[in-house]
């Protein structure tokens, strides 16, 4: 299957593998080794010394239809105006702000102003609940969180556990009656425009963001980046988006999460590009609307998002004009070969899967405009990048097909620099020199790489990950709950969902009002993501003789799979 | 209590903070307040309630974007339900 592309960025991907050197990328973003890099002024500043000031950078479409488009001035200047907001309330460089926001305009100039003053900012995902919440803020120590009206309820119910957060800063509030305590109404729009802001002097290691992420152990880590990331996240927008002058691109992904800041903020604005958010969630016919709409030319979505999109069928496509459409992305899990095959069909462009992790910060296997793609792959490694699929002793397998542990050779412009406060968790990720992406995979005789599933216990779901941990700690609050164990179980659309082993307490007996109790009780203190959506009640889990909790027989269990090797389970 | 009021109330305790208010055609779906996979716990409340089994292809975001669809939805299964 051939992408249409003529004429795409990368052009030969054979010689861009050939050729690569990072100084190619220093010379396009015009960085003399040394100089102070910040990612808030590349996104803003820079482009608008290019004279693309009064381009649109931001198109955003409210949950009511209501449209507002942003210049790259405008953004320049909110976002100058955040960095001195913050710097007026004593914020300092290295401190984190969190970003707990809807998708409205306020996050995105938020989110460049804290880069600007070279604070640390760490989104949090807007569906969170307090525990969540509590939980990775706690981890930061942030010190400041940019919230909105809806949101900072729930913030509010995490503040008692928060010592180090000084300043709730509230934006787009309609009535300042309803703000409690030290909380700060702000809106950037009203504000006096911040002409002048000079950016932090960051270097290429000075870190940006922290974004949460789940493992197999342990509550959520964070994965530190720094502001050199841009050169990754720049060079992979560019060649793999194929983003040109005249692009709208829209990114689906939720900024809570790495890809809506790689490649809904980063990757698009360092490259000059105007791109579109939507304040709604997933709606068929508001997606369909929106590309036709504002004309998008190149979007980047997810395979749940595709599924869910393949079982509204091809009726409602053809109630639409897409062609403007011209290439189209995907991330987040793997991309099914009838996903690929149907979006041909239907839209008359394939997707291109990508893979990439939270820790990687930029796409490093991918299938790239222009080549061929074969449905179901992963594609091939990003040029400067070397991968492998390794064999248990953690040295690369040579014979094709044969699968292994997916590892990536460091160091990479993006690649993340340390779990927050948890250097032993980090680098127990490296052994022999490479970094274990915890996923499996096998490299075809052409070079494509096949995943083939997760390493670990991590549950992905819908494309982002849940820490079976902090599903089954959450649980242990519940009044019925005796203990639990949490693991993915195959579905259609989401790839797995989360499903639980439930042993009661004395007291309580099974039932479906019961079920949808836990159901919500983790879905308010933790994220809908996280919700189990299968309830099992056991009498006992399964457990070694050290009382570790065998998520693996559960998994086999649920699948019908062989359950192995159980000479460690423990005896009645 | 009626169908619509105990269906007003569930949303109201779940998946809204207090002083928000839901009405018979507020979108629950489009305005953010359940989400696809908030949805889930939606269907299961009301299969519970209403001794039904909504099928995946009847369990659509858009027939659970209003309280007044979701009774609607009931009623298709189970035509006796108060």
């Amino acid at each position: 299957m051939n992408s249409p592309n003529k004429g795409t960025n990368i052009g030969s991907y054979e010689e861009r593998v050939k050729d690569f050197a990072w100084e190619m990328i220093s010379q396009e973003l015009e960085y003399e080794e040394g100089a102070p890099l910040n990612i808030g002024w590349y996104c803003t500043d820079r482009i608008c010394g290019q004279g693309l000031g009064a381009k649109t950078a931001l198109i955003w479409e409210s949950t009511q239809g209501e449209v507002r488009k942003y210049t790259f001035d405008q953004m320049r200047l909110y976002s100058n105006a955040f960095a001195k907001l913050l710097q007026e309330l004593g914020v300092k460089d290295s401190e984190r702000v969190a970003i707990y926001l809807d998708r409205v305009p306020s996050l995105y100039f938020s989110l460049l102003g804290i880069l600007k003053l070279g604070a640390i900012a760490v989104p949090m995902f807007s569906a969170f609940g307090h525990e969540a919440l509590q939980v990775r803020l706690g981890n930061c120590d942030a010190v400041a969180c940019i919230t909105g009206p809806r949101l900072v309820r729930k913030l509010r119910k995490a503040m008692p556990e928060l010592p180090a957060l000084k300043h709730v800063i509230v934006v787009d509030v309609d009535n300042e009656g309803k703000l409690k305590g030290d909380e700060m109404a702000y809106s950037v729009e009203d504000a006096p425009p911040v002409e002048d802001f000079t950016a932090f002097p960051a270097t290429k290691e000075t870190p940006s963001l922290l974004h949460y992420t789940s493992g197999t152990t342990g509550q959520p880590k964070g994965a530190l980046h720094v502001h050199g990331s841009i050169f990754s996240q720049y060079i992979t927008t560019k060649w793999v988006m194929d983003l040109k002058p005249d692009d709208v691109y829209w990114c689906t992904a939720d900024p809570g999460w790495v890809t809506g800041i790689s490649y809904g903020v980063i990757g698009p604005w360092s490259l000059g590009a105007t791109q579109l958010v939507l304040e709604v969630g997933f709606i068929p016919a508001r997606w369909y609307a929106a590309i036709e709409k504002h004309r998008v030319t190149v979007w980047y979505s997810a395979p749940t998002a595709i599924r869910l999109l393949m079982r509204e069928g091809e009726e409602i496509v053809k109630q639409y004009d897409l062609s403007s459409l011209r290439h189209l992305c995907s991330v987040g899990e793997p991309l099914n070969p009838e996903a690929v095959i149907w979006s041909e069909k239907v839209y008359g462009l394939p997707f291109h899967d990508t893979w990439w992790q939270t820790e990687t910060g930029a796409i490093m296997i991918t299938n790239y405009p222009g080549m061929e793609v074969r449905p179901g792959s992963m594609g091939k490694p990003f040029p400067g990048t070397a991968a492998a699929v390794l064999d248990d002793r953690f040295e690369p397998i040579t014979e094709p097909n044969k699968p292994g542990k997916l590892a990536l050779k460091p160091p990479w412009a993006s690649m993340f620099r340390e779990y927050w406060g948890n250097r032993a968790i980090y680098e127990s990720k490296f052994k022999n020199g490479w970094y274990i992406t915890g996923d499996r995979a096998r490299i075809d005789e052409d070079g494509y790489y096949w995943f083939e599933g997760r390493d670990d216990d991590v549950i992905n779901t819908g494309g982002h990950l849940v820490a079976p941990f902090e599903v089954e700690s959450a649980l242990l609050e519940h009044e019925a709950v005796a203990e639990s164990a949490a693991i993915g179980t195959p579905d259609q659309v989401n790839m797995e969902v989360v499903k639980v082993y439930v042993a009661l307490k004395s007291g309580f007996e099974p039932s479906k009002d019961l079920e949808l109790s836990i159901m919500n009780f983790v879905r308010k203190r933790l994220s809908p993501l996280a919700m189990p959506q299968i309830i099992e009640f056991v009498d006992k889990l399964p457990k070694t003789r050290s009382g570790k909790i065998m998520r693996r027989v559960l998994r086999a269990m649920d699948r019908g799979e062989p359950i192995g090797d159980i000479s460690t389970l423990e005896d009645d | 209590m009626a169908m619509q009021d105990l269906i007003i109330e569930y949303i109201k305790d779940e998946y809204l903070e207090e002083d928000d208010e839901v009405g018979l055609d507020t979108s629950l779906i489009t305005s953010g307040i359940v989400d696809s996979f908030s949805m889930v716990s939606l269907k299961t409340f009301i299969e519970n309630k209403y001794d039904i089994s909504i099928p995946d292809e009847k369990a659509a975001p858009e027939a659970f974007d209003t309280v007044r669809k979701i009774i609607d939805l009931v009623h298709e299964f189970n035509p006796d339900a108060t």
